[in-house]
């Protein structure tokens, strides 16, 4: 089947029902996407298919041949989409494990609602757990990437 | 830790140990928290610790593990406040195992008891101070000036209108003698430390770039999963492997001490091989285990006295007729750290190679080198960064690393074994389950007079190399904030005692440890006694804390930010909690409300006033992160957590039954770090052991009800 992740177009031979994330990880290559609890419990394996944030523990990657997969690779080019840097001014991450997910899933509730309120932030993210509690600086740094992308359009 | 016990590790680290890494008697971590290690009167080998290179990158090498503590970059920081290199190009790398990173409490590399900052507090300065030294003197030779008359400033040594980059000095650097003394900075003069600092570890961490154990790829490289006995000292007793062999995909099946690994190209088709799997399990000695029938067990055994962990006075008499009697009984608890446990391991011809997120290197590296027939020296760890620890991953057994050295053994290619949630959750080591049994008695004035305490539980470290950290039939890891509690041995009739239980079940250090279910018992039932005596909570706690000004001063700087005594927002009331642990003490006030009817509704947790004295403190930006995230660790227990077993198996299995706290239950945390000149103290594990009996007594102020279990539940 064909892939395209982050604007490349991947051939890869794998069974019809292998998850999207094993064939990112362990076929193509890509360890940004994380394996957290494989059911679509954690988030940790939030990816972007054209644009919406998909569990890529439970999709399998013949669903989406033909659509368009971002990971966090490719979310920007060096580091720097604003949610990046909100995550950065806010000092977000701690051990990091949940955060490739956590960034993805703010940048597709920034693209739906460019001015999220608490209340968005929990509801759109309530499925992204980070077990290190970084959740007050996440909400912090959600409501900053707003302030950033707003002054940058 | 003694000073004798040290030395007594030192002479005798020939001897014939099990491992071959330590005394366990040098291992009392219980002593940590009253006594600092002697001062190291030799210099560490700075080219151990640090890199400076000729295109002006300054590599730090940690001697502990990143796993989201923040000392990637606190250490970092404590370097450079002697260096005065531009913190700019500072890189960090862990080290690899060995000896010259053993910490420097304890006779091993590890990474665990919140002693990571205090404990390197010296030593990352003295190898700033002396790489500064050798700089600056390579510079004088080449200025022909004197050492003296040189200053340094951002990455460069300077002497009048001559100025020299460390990276062109570093050369003529490496071949000055080293200094067999350094004078360190008087605190007064600190830059850095002390100074809110980011962390370094965020452009790879924001980027999918950081490595973490589960990101290990290698040439040629398997993947293995292995099916574990469905209960405890469960054992393979028969398993047919046409099934998960005829996956594509998998490469082979075979049986390891742990369990049937099943080794493929990916893990999809591991995972795959062992669903198709089929094992017969002996299912072992303890297929009876039942939490339900267990925690009977504990509250029976609490009527009765055990061994003693801490006495005074004759409580038996002070207690008199009129006693208030409490029950608590908390679960065994999993620390489910976000990334699965993981390890690959490749063989190479002399030796072998470890890439791991672990807290224990000089352990793993024990047990591999003794699996594979190979001295220690010759297995390579590479620890990569944790994707979580909270203790899970400072395996005494090294479960998941001799497991994947195990499975290694019986292939010629290089293999990850990774475990699934499901592995996690049910793979033991928990937090122990414990029941603690409370009696109290006031005078006529409302003051306690006798306080006795019984705890039920397990012991972390019997049967094992920490063994020797039992004394008189007590592991202090079991009483820890209890025996030792300042109000407590306030107290004057008072009395500990501790009823070791051995299930079966394994457990191991969980964030906070014995403290994550002692403060539980303790600022519950001093809430109970101060309501019973009819006092302010606040007001009765400060009087019994009269001979401890510290911990008050922590307690009262929580309660006037959290407006202690003013009315809170409607349908909301607070309770507070103060304790200490690994040196720092951490007070929290909460203000709950319950969602839902008053006898059956839902515990919502709306604000969490804390304040911290660590003594000093390094980087304020860390502790308040190393807080908000104790109190979404205190949450998930006090709210969520709770592991149970029927007929040896344990229930839950992933996030979906083993709820931890989502963004949606994390209230609003504020952060107070008290000024203190008093020795650093611990940041990682003291914030937790405060949350839920904050929580429970706001529920208590706000619903009369007592509830002494966890996770806390109204109905
Ligand atoms: S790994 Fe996909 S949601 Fe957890
Ligand atoms: S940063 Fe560790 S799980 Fe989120």
């Amino acid at each position: 089947m064909k892939l395209s992740v982050n604007g490349k177009e991947h051939e890869v031979q794998v069974s019809e029902d292998m998850p999207l994330l094993w064939v990112l990880r362990d076929v193509i290559g890509l360890t940004g996407t994380k394996f957290g609890c494989g059911m679509a419990q954690c988030g940790a394996c939030t990816v972007l298919v054209d644009g919406q944030p998909v569990r890529s523990c439970v999709r399998p990657a013949s669903a989406v041949a033909g659509k368009a997969v971002t990971t966090i690779e490719g979310l920007s080019a060096h580091g720097d989409h604003p949610v990046q840097k909100a995550w950065t001014e806010a000092d977000v991450v701690q051990c990091g494990y949940c955060q490739s997910g956590q960034i993805l899933a703010a940048a597709a509730l920034l693209k739906a609602k460019p001015n999220p309120t608490d209340a968005d932030i929990d509801a759109a993210m309530s499925g992204n757990i980070c077990r290190c509690g970084t959740y007050q600086r996440i909400r912090s740094a959600v409501h900053r990437a707003a302030k950033l992308m707003e002054g940058r359009s | 830790m003694s000073g004798l016990s040290r030395r007594a590790f030192l002479k005798g680290a020939g001897g014939g140990l099990v491992v071959g890494f330590f005394v366990p008697a040098a291992l009392n971590r219980f002593a940590l928290a009253q006594e600092a290690p002697a001062p190291s009167t030799v210099l560490p080998p700075v080219n151990a610790f640090l890199r400076i290179g000729s295109d002006e990158s300054v590599t730090v090498l940690l001697a502990h593990s990143e796993m989201g503590q923040g000392i990637w970059t606190t250490l970092p920081m404590m370097v450079n406040e002697e260096l005065d290199a531009d913190w700019s190009r500072i890189r960090v790398e862990h080290a690899p195992a060995a000896p010259e990173y053993h910490s420097t409490v304890f006779p091993i590399q590890m990474t665990g008891g919140s002693t990571t900052t205090w404990s390197e507090l010296d030593r990352y300065r003295q190898v700033g101070a002396m790489a500064r030294a050798l700089l600056v003197s390579a510079a004088a030779a080449r200025w022909g000036v004197a050492p003296g008359d040189c200053r340094t400033e951002k990455g460069f040594v300077i002497c009048g209108d001559k100025r020299a980059s460390y990276g062109s000095l570093a050369a003529a650097a490496s071949k000055q003698p080293a200094p067999q003394k350094v004078q360190l900075k008087d605190p007064a003069d600190w830059k850095v430390i002390g100074k809110p600092t980011r962390r370094l570890d965020t452009p790879e961490k924001i980027t999918g770039r950081a490595k973490f154990g589960m990101d290990v790829q290698l040439p040629g490289m398997l993947t293995a999963v292995v099916a574990h006995p469905p209960t405890f000292g469960g054992k393979v007793k028969d398993f047919d492997v046409a099934a998960a062999k005829a996956v594509p995909g998998v490469r082979a099946v075979f049986a390891v001490p742990s369990g049937v690994a099943v080794v493929a190209d990916h893990f999809w088709a591991a995972k795959k091989g062992r669903d198709a799997l089929k094992v017969d399990w002996d299912p072992g000695p303890h297929a009876d285990v039942d939490t339900v029938k267990l925690r009977e067990s504990y509250l029976e055994k609490s009527k009765s006295a055990g061994a003693k962990a801490a006495a005074g006075g004759d409580v038996e008499k002070a207690l008199g007729s009129d006693v208030l009697v409490a029950e608590y009984s908390l679960p065994y608890l999993a620390h489910a750290p976000m990334e699965p446990l993981n390890c690959t391991v490749r063989r190479t011809v002399d030796g072998c190679e470890v890439w791991t997120g672990t807290q224990f290197q000089t352990v793993d590296q024990g047990r591999v080198a003794q699996i594979l027939g190979l001295k220690p020296v010759q297995v390579a760890i590479h620890t990569t960064f944790l994707g979580g620890g909270f203790g899970r991953r400072a395996n005494i057994a090294s479960d998941f690393v001799v497991e994947a050295a195990h499975v290694a053994k019986n292939l010629d290619k290089p293999v990850k074994v990774v475990w699934t949630r499901d592995d996690d959750i049910r793979g033991g080591y928990y937090r122990p389950m414990a029941v603690h049994r409370v009696e109290g008695a006031l005078d006529a004035k409302g003051n306690p007079v006798a306080w006795r305490h019984r705890v039920v539980s397990q012991s972390i470290v019997a049967g094992s190399p920490f063994a020797g950290m039992i004394r008189d039939g007590v592991d202090p890891t079991a009483v820890e904030g209890a025996s030792d509690s300042p109000y407590v041995t306030a107290i004057a009739n008072h009395r500990v005692d501790l009823h070791t239980t051995d299930p079966g079940v394994p457990v191991l250090w969980w964030r906070s440890v014995g403290h994550s279910h002692t403060a539980f018992a303790v600022e519950s039932f001093v809430d109970e006694l101060a309501h019973a005596a009819k006092r302010d909570p606040l007001e009765f706690r400060r009087a019994l804390l009269e001979k401890s000004p510290r911990v008050r001063a922590v307690l009262e700087a929580a309660a006037e930010k959290a407006g202690w005594g003013t009315p809170p927002p409607a349908g909301r009331a607070r309770g507070l909690a103060v304790h200490e642990s690994f040196g720092s003490i951490v007070a929290h006030v909460a203000e709950v409300s319950i969602d839902g009817g008053q006898t059956d509704g839902r515990i919502r947790v709306h604000r969490i006033v804390c304040a911290i004295d660590c003594g000093i403190c390094i980087n304020p930006l860390g502790v308040a992160a190393q807080m908000e995230s104790a109190v979404a660790f205190g949450l998930s227990a006090a709210l969520h957590g709770e592991l149970t077993i029927k007929e040896g198996r344990v229930q839950e299995s992933n996030f979906h039954d083993y709820r931890v706290l989502r963004i949606h239950e994390m209230p609003k945390v504020e952060v107070s770090i008290l000024v203190s000149h008093e020795k650093s103290g611990g940041a990682g594990e003291p914030g937790t052991p405060p949350v839920a009996p904050a929580v429970a007594n706001a529920v208590f102020a706000l619903t009369g009800k007592r509830l002494r279990e966890l996770p806390l539940r109204l109905a």
